[in-house]
């Protein structure tokens, strides 16, 4: 109940997206008892019998000004808020030097890493704590990448290649179901993420990525590259 | 315009001399309240098959790859177990019939053929011929659209978004001619609507009775008014939409198709250009039927007419620049989304005003909780659920979680079924003794408001909780994930809620009929009502009225108003003159 039904969280940018959730929780379901709390008091007490001489009114000016200025200034301070958000998870993708590639087809994940021939079937293995990027492309229809625990999603759409990031901070085995109707193998399209310590990624990369140097060995952090400039093959 | 006054003149003048024969009093007639009546029975006879899907789909979700009672006989290869796509067919076609052959017949078709001509004290449609034709038109698009059944490959399994190219390329579901046929009908549908809305723009801005201002027009006018505008505006860009995916399907051209160099964004683009005005469409002719329950059963005028007035037409404004929100994580620029989080945001503002000056039309006045007054509280109190779970949506980043979820599908559930179709009900309780002359049956009424309402919210509330906890939208069998198996008993929960709501249509089903035939007559104003459709004979004859058409001296919201010893005032009631006698 703590967390409204909500996943876990498992991304560092899931947490401004739960923060908002729960902010927008709050503002509506305030709002809905105190208009369901009126209409229930207004309801008992004026009903028809009770005796009460009717009102006799066509409305009121300033009522009218103060319930369309309130809302607006909510919603326009809820703007604000989710705009750091968005441009955050959606707009400004990281620098890393790993980047995955994701084909999406009906009815499964195609997962291939840079310097390898390899195409993985519905499993993506990744670092914990690192900044990944995902080129995101689909060989048919339109599918869409979500992860719940990682609070990401994306359309995958032919013809386009779409890049997104996520970094994780918790090892696990994450659900990835595909979130966009694409066929009647929609339903039980979904691959899983291994998010791995530094030192198991290392082990599965030896074993899985054969070729000397993968690029997607552990490197530090670089400075942050212009976003148009790829990762190094 | 001077045939059809010519026509209608004639027509007045002969009244009583001779009778129109059955087939064009029943069946082709261009009496636009037999009209009204046509696009009822067409959606009430669509809304049983639209919620027999959904049964059918919620079974299959809380029991998934059980056999369906009763499908057996239907789907004899699996002995009644769902294949996923026979599944997606059941979920497309339960949404495209519901909004396109219940809704909009129901609360546009219907209801703006009934209200806008008698509300507006003229004798019949601007244009009656292309009104006769914009029901056959519709009701042909029913049928094509029901012919898809039974074609090889099933109907349409796209969704009802037919998001392309899933929807563009037939190997893609395996459906063939169902999808074409989805286009075909779709396309038909639409130039009905289109015939509709002509008419309906038309009739108010032309033929209104002496005296009725625009803003002392009800409040059901104006929305039928904005709605028929929005729908001329958007039904051309759905049906050059689907014909550009039938296009696609059958001549080989790429609009939507990026193997040929198409857009599949293109498709979503246009789709929900049209779609979100669409929504909007579905909800204001409700919006506009609730401001005209709540002051007749409240005793009192309806709170800021012109606030209502001017609400409506700043969302018909504000509804063609927020489509995007719908493609908040779809690929399209996201700084295009920002936009759109701004005016979504905004378009909050005029249905926040619409709520506070419903209750306002409550304070204060003198409730009586008749049938169709139960149904207009709940459209209202729905509608505040559904709306405040829109700013989720509108919020980017959140969507970017509950895009796809059933969060989504509660949202549209409380707007569509909680607003619109308890809209629906309200309009057809409250006006049904003059559309047929007979009362219903008010305990019948009670028997369907109460269940209704309450399973409406077991159903659909806790869609919220399930799509928060990240199950996807249009999935075949949610236990196909391990992250949605701990709330399965949900799924169950919702799907018996649902069951008990379509037991709840019963008594609806029979007190429509029984009230048809043997319900006790109505008189000519059973309501108290102010406005002029209850001037006129219950039900009001060919061309409405006898020789003279109703005079409006006043706005459609005089209850309890000083001037007058009665608790209402029509608009049609001469002012008391000094020296004059009261009657």
């Amino acid at each position: 109940m703590l967390n409204w039904w909500l996943p876990e969280n498992v991304s560092t940018y899931g947490n401004d997206i739960d923060w908002l959730f729960h902010l927008i929780y709050a503002i509506t379901g305030i709002t809905a008892i105190l208009v369901f709390v009126t209409m229930a008091f207004f309801l008992v007490k004026y009903r028809a019998g009770a005796g009460r001489p009717v009102k006799y009114t066509h409305g009121n000016t300033t009522l009218e000004i103060v319930w369309t200025v309130v809302p607006a200034l909510i919603l326009v301070v809820l703007t604000f808020l989710s705009a750091p958000a968005w441009s955050r998870i959606k707009m400004n993708i990281p620098a890393s030097d790993l980047e995955i590639l994701v084909t999406a087809k009906q009815f499964n994940w195609q997962v291939t890493y840079p310097g390898s021939d390899k195409v993985f079937l519905d499993e993506m293995h990744v670092p914990v704590n690192k900044i990944v990027r995902v080129r995101l492309k689909s060989q048919d229809v339109i599918h869409s990448f979500f992860v719940p625990q990682f609070r990401m999603k994306q359309d995958a759409v032919p013809g386009r290649e779409i890049l997104q990031w996520f970094e994780v901070v918790k090892p696990g085995r994450y659900e990835w179901p595909c979130a966009e109707l694409c066929g009647f193998g929609h339903s039980g399209m979904r691959g899983w993420v291994h998010v791995h310590t530094a030192d198991d990624y290392k082990k599965w990369v030896a074993e899985n990525l054969a070729a000397a140097g993968a690029p997607a060995e552990e490197k530090k952090d670089e400075p942050k590259k212009n976003e148009k400039e790829k990762a190094k093959p | 315009m001077s045939s059809t006054t010519a026509t209608a003149h004639g027509h007045a003048t002969h009244a009583g001399h001779h009778e129109l024969g059955f087939v064009q009093t029943y069946i082709f007639s261009r009496d636009h309240k037999m009209i009204a009546r046509q696009f009822l029975f067409l959606g009430l006879f669509m809304m049983i098959l639209g919620g027999l899907l959904a049964l059918v789909v919620r079974w299959q979700l809380a029991w998934p790859e059980t056999a369906v009672p009763g499908l057996g006989g239907i789907l004899k290869e699996t002995s009644g177990i769902l294949e996923p796509s026979t599944y997606n067919m059941a979920f497309t076609m339960h949404a495209t019939i519901m909004i396109f052959f219940v809704i909009m017949p129901i609360l546009a078709g219907c209801f703006g053929n009934f209200c806008i001509p008698l509300m507006l004290g003229a004798r019949d449609m601007a244009f009656p011929v292309l009104n006769m034709l914009s029901i056959w038109t519709t009701a042909s698009a029913g049928v094509i659209m029901l012919v898809g059944f039974f074609v090889p490959g099933g109907h349409a399994a796209a969704g009802w978004t037919s998001y392309a190219p899933l929807s563009a390329v037939p190997s893609y579901t395996g459906t063939n001619w169902g999808q074409n046929i989805w286009c075909i009908s779709l396309f038909i549908m639409g130039i009905g609507s289109m015939m509709g809305s002509i008419n309906y723009v038309t009739t108010v801005i032309n033929m209104r009775a002496p005296g009725m201002k625009l803003f002392r027009m009800p409040l059901v006018v104006w929305s039928l008014f904005i709605t028929a505008i929005l729908l001329l505006l958007a039904m051309p860009v759905l049906t050059s939409g689907v014909a550009m995916l039938l296009f696609d399907r059958t001549l080989g051209t790429s609009w939507f198709r990026p193997s040929g160099g198409g857009e599949p964004l293109l498709w979503q683009h246009l789709f929900w250009y049209f779609g979100h005005p669409e929504v909007y469409i579905l909800i204001l002719p409700a919006m506009g039927i609730a401001s005209e329950i709540l002051p007749v059963f409240a005793r009192k005028p309806i709170f800021g007419y012109h606030a209502m007035a001017f609400s409506m037409i700043g969302i018909a404004f504000l509804s063609w620049i927020v489509y995007g929100h719908h493609m908040f994580v779809s690929g399209m620029n996201p700084a295009l989304g920002m936009a759109f989080t701004v005016t979504t945001m905004i378009i909050a503002v005029p249905s926040a005003i619409k709520t506070f000056n419903w209750l306002g039309t409550l304070w204060g006045g003198s409730i009586r909780f008749t049938v169709p007054m139960l149904n207009a509280l709940a459209f209202v109190s729905m509608f505040v659920i559904g709306g405040l779970s829109g700013i989720f949506m509108a919020s980017t980043p959140v969507d970017i979680f509950i895009q796809d979820t059933y969060f989504i599908v509660a949202h549209i559930h409380y707007v569509v079924f909680g607003g619109s179709i308890f809209g629906a009900f309200a309009a057809i309780y409250y006006w049904f003794p003059k559309m047929f002359g007979r009362m219903t049956n008010p305990l019948l009424g009670h028997l369907h408001f109460w269940p209704t309402f309450v399973f409406f919210n077991l159903t659909f509330f806790p869609m919220h909780i399930i799509g928060v906890g990240g199950q996807m939208r249009r999935i075949y069998n949610p236990m196909q994930y391990e992250f949605l198996q701990h709330q399965q008993h949900w799924n169950v929960f919702i799907t018996v809620s649902a069951l008990c709501l379509g037991v709840a249509q019963i008594p609806f089903v029979i007190n429509f009929f029984w009230s048809l035939f043997a319900g006790q007559k109505a008189p000519l104003n059973p309501w108290n009502a102010n406005t002029l459709e209850w001037s006129a004979p219950s039900p009001p004859p060919h061309l409405n009225w006898g020789a003279t058409l109703p005079t409006v001296y006043r706005g459609p919201y005089e209850y309890n108003a000083p001037e007058s010893r009665e608790d209402f005032l029509p608009q049609w009631q001469a002012p008391v003159r000094a020296g004059a006698p009261r009657h």
